[in-house]
């Protein structure tokens, strides 16, 4: 039993080892945490109350010893706005991603798998999908669900499903005529676990990508879905929603899309160099 | 051949294509005795890995019948079909890429045991995984590296441990040395006769490689677009070969000898057919340089030429 742990442990570090290995994805990783710990410690930076505070008096100024990011058009504080949008973007983001993940793999991976008539069936309910628009598709649930965070999450991965689902079933379609499946088969594999220990951890560069890349995504269309009204709701911040509110004033306060334009760049950007380092990192091809 | 581990009769599996129907084993019967080696030759195309694996049911069989130790495999319930399983694996053409990447060396020997729940313990699996890396000759040291790190001959070695971890009593071999340098064929090709040896199997010998099958086989069959075409003990089909393809493929084997360069070869001519709706009578009529109006007309069935010795030619007697 004891070595079985130390095995793993060697597996872990072996995996860490790999992963520091690549510079950009370790600054990928700082990033992450950095903003994780905005997230955990937003409280303590700045209270909630200072973000929803108006003070008319205090209308749109620029950045400053009082305001460090300005203000907006109502005078809120907009330091203590962006720290606590980090909770709604990144909640909205990494839940709608991760749930699109596990729904879209098991989708994706059936179809490309089992093929055939249950391949075609998936694949045309997709294809009607993918022809609504997604910010429409959200639009849609969320109008007939009632708009709160659980539903707005629900919408967006109902809208990012489809695209999950193609991706996933292409690159099962081509690891599944492997001969390892069909040796795995030969020694009496179920289908299960053939999907998940052989089909899905051999599929995963391209998924992890992807994941990553969504969680960007979804950060920017629940922005567009706040901007209709049909995301978060005022006078909760969240960062796309902070971003399409600064548009009216993008000429006289250019400071205020700045702000939380970076962090949502910043953000992407580290989830996308975490995601390319835990591909190769993940790969035990590319060891070394 | 008193007590046949392996009986298959009239195996027929067709594919559907949008051309119609691809005959790749067609009317295919055999048997082969407990702890015999049956070599099946043929060349690329003409059915071979498809008659392995439909044996082993990874295709559903289109018509026909398998008997197992006595038990018809055909049509047997998923179920029942768990407990065949085991004492029926295969090894692999491609070591490279009939192994999941992702998995080292001890996580892929112990999956069938994992998979088919044989073991009560992750030490019971630790401890045949290592007995049986030893068997096939694969050091100790190896069981947390990863196949892509391995040479070919060790990699097709753990195929070899991975197929016979269950204990099987029959094994298809799918090619299993072609993939690999000729240095490291002879190791493997030694390594499966010893273990047939040692573990009493019987094994169903798919190659397209004569000089390989010569070794190894008790039996050989020669298969042309998915018909047994001849069938004969090793030795009787080098001596003596009766149907002209065997012939053809007997003269093509390389000869090592300077002296013979010059010498005359009967090469065939054309290509191999279509197996997709095969027209009747014999399958190699087209290329046959024997071919006559009789043989394009109507089925030809094995016959016994000499004891033990099958040909599906009508001019074989001739000959």
């Amino acid at each position: 039993m004891n070595k079985r742990k130390s095995r793993r442990m060697v597996q872990v570090k072996e995996f860490w080892r790999r992963f520091t290995k690549n510079k950009t994805a370790v600054l990928g990783l700082c990033i992450m945490i950095f903003i994780l710990l905005i997230v955990i410690f937003a409280d303590v930076i700045v209270p909630y109350s200072r973000c929803i505070e108006q003070a008319g008096a205090e209308r749109l100024q620029g950045p400053g010893p009082k305001h460090f990011f300005g203000t907006d058009e109502y005078g809120r504080d907009l330091f203590a706005r962006v720290i606590h949008g980090s909770r709604f973007s990144l909640f909205i983001g990494v839940a709608t991603s991760l749930m699109a993940l596990v729904f879209g793999s098991l989708i994706g991976a059936s179809a490309g798998y089992f093929g055939g008539m249950i391949d075609n069936a998936i694949m045309r309910v997709v294809d009607v999908f993918m022809c609504v628009p997604p910010i429409l598709l959200s639009l849609a649930v969320v109008a007939a669900l009632g708009t709160n965070l659980r539903n707005l999450i629900i919408a967006m991965t109902i809208s990012c499903i489809p695209g999950n689902v193609r991706l996933i079933r292409s690159v099962v379609l081509t690891v599944a005529e492997q001969d390892y499946v069909e040796a795995a088969r030969s020694y009496g594999t179920g289908n299960g676990r053939i999907i998940l220990r052989y089909v899905l951890p051999n599929a995963m560069g391209p998924i992890i990508v992807n994941t990553t890349m969504m969680i960007s995504d979804m950060i920017l269309s629940a922005a567009g879905l706040s901007f209709i009204g049909m995301g978060i709701q005022p006078p909760a911040p969240e960062w796309g929603a902070l971003l399409s509110n600064a548009q009216t004033y993008l000429l006289s306060a250019p400071y205020m899309l700045l702000f939380p334009g970076l962090f949502i760049i910043i953000t992407s950007l580290a989830f996308n160099l975490v995601g390319d380092g835990l591909t190769d990192a993940l790969d035990p091809k590319l060891k070394d | 051949m008193s007590d046949p581990i392996l009986e298959v009769q009239g195996l027929k599996k067709y594919f559907r294509t949008s051309a119609g129907a691809l005959h790749a084993v067609d009317d295919v019967s055999f048997s082969i005795g407990r702890g015999q080696t049956m070599g099946v030759v043929g060349e690329s195309g003409c059915g071979k890995s498809t008659l392995g694996r439909t044996i082993l049911q990874l295709h559903e069989p289109s018509g026909g019948k398998i008997f197992f130790s006595g038990r018809e495999v055909t049509g047997m319930s998923r179920r029942a079909f768990r407990e065949v399983r085991p004492k029926m694996q295969m090894i692999f053409q491609d070591p490279y890429s009939s192994l999941n990447g992702r998995m080292t060396v001890s996580q892929l020997i112990a999956e069938p045991l994992i998979v088919n729940k044989v073991c009560r313990s992750r030490t019971e699996i630790d401890e045949r995984v290592e007995e049986m890396m030893d068997t096939v000759g694969l050091a100790k040291r190896l069981a947390l590296s990863y196949p892509h790190e391995l040479d070919g001959g060790r990699r097709q070695r753990i195929g070899i441990a991975r197929a016979l971890i269950l204990k099987p009593e029959f094994v298809v071999c799918d090619e299993p040395v072609s993939a690999l340098d000729v240095s490291i064929q002879a190791q493997i090709l030694n390594l499966l006769m010893d273990l047939q040896d040692r573990m009493g199997l019987t094994y169903l010998f798919i190659t397209h490689d004569l000089s390989v099958v010569k070794h190894i086989s008790d039996e050989i069959m020669v298969m042309y677009l998915g018909k047994c075409v001849e069938k004969a003990p090793a030795g009787e089909i080098f001596r003596n070969p009766l149907h002209p393809y065997t012939k053809a493929l007997l003269a093509a084997i390389p000869i090592p000898d300077i002296s013979s360069k010059h010498k005359h070869r009967d090469l065939l001519q054309g290509e191999v057919a279509s197996p997709v709706n095969p027209k009747p009578g014999c399958r190699f009529a087209a290329r046959c340089p024997m071919a006559s109006e009789r043989c394009r007309s109507g089925e030809i069935p094995l016959t016994e030429q000499a004891p033990g010795h099958f040909t599906a030619c009508l001019k074989a007697s001739l000959s």
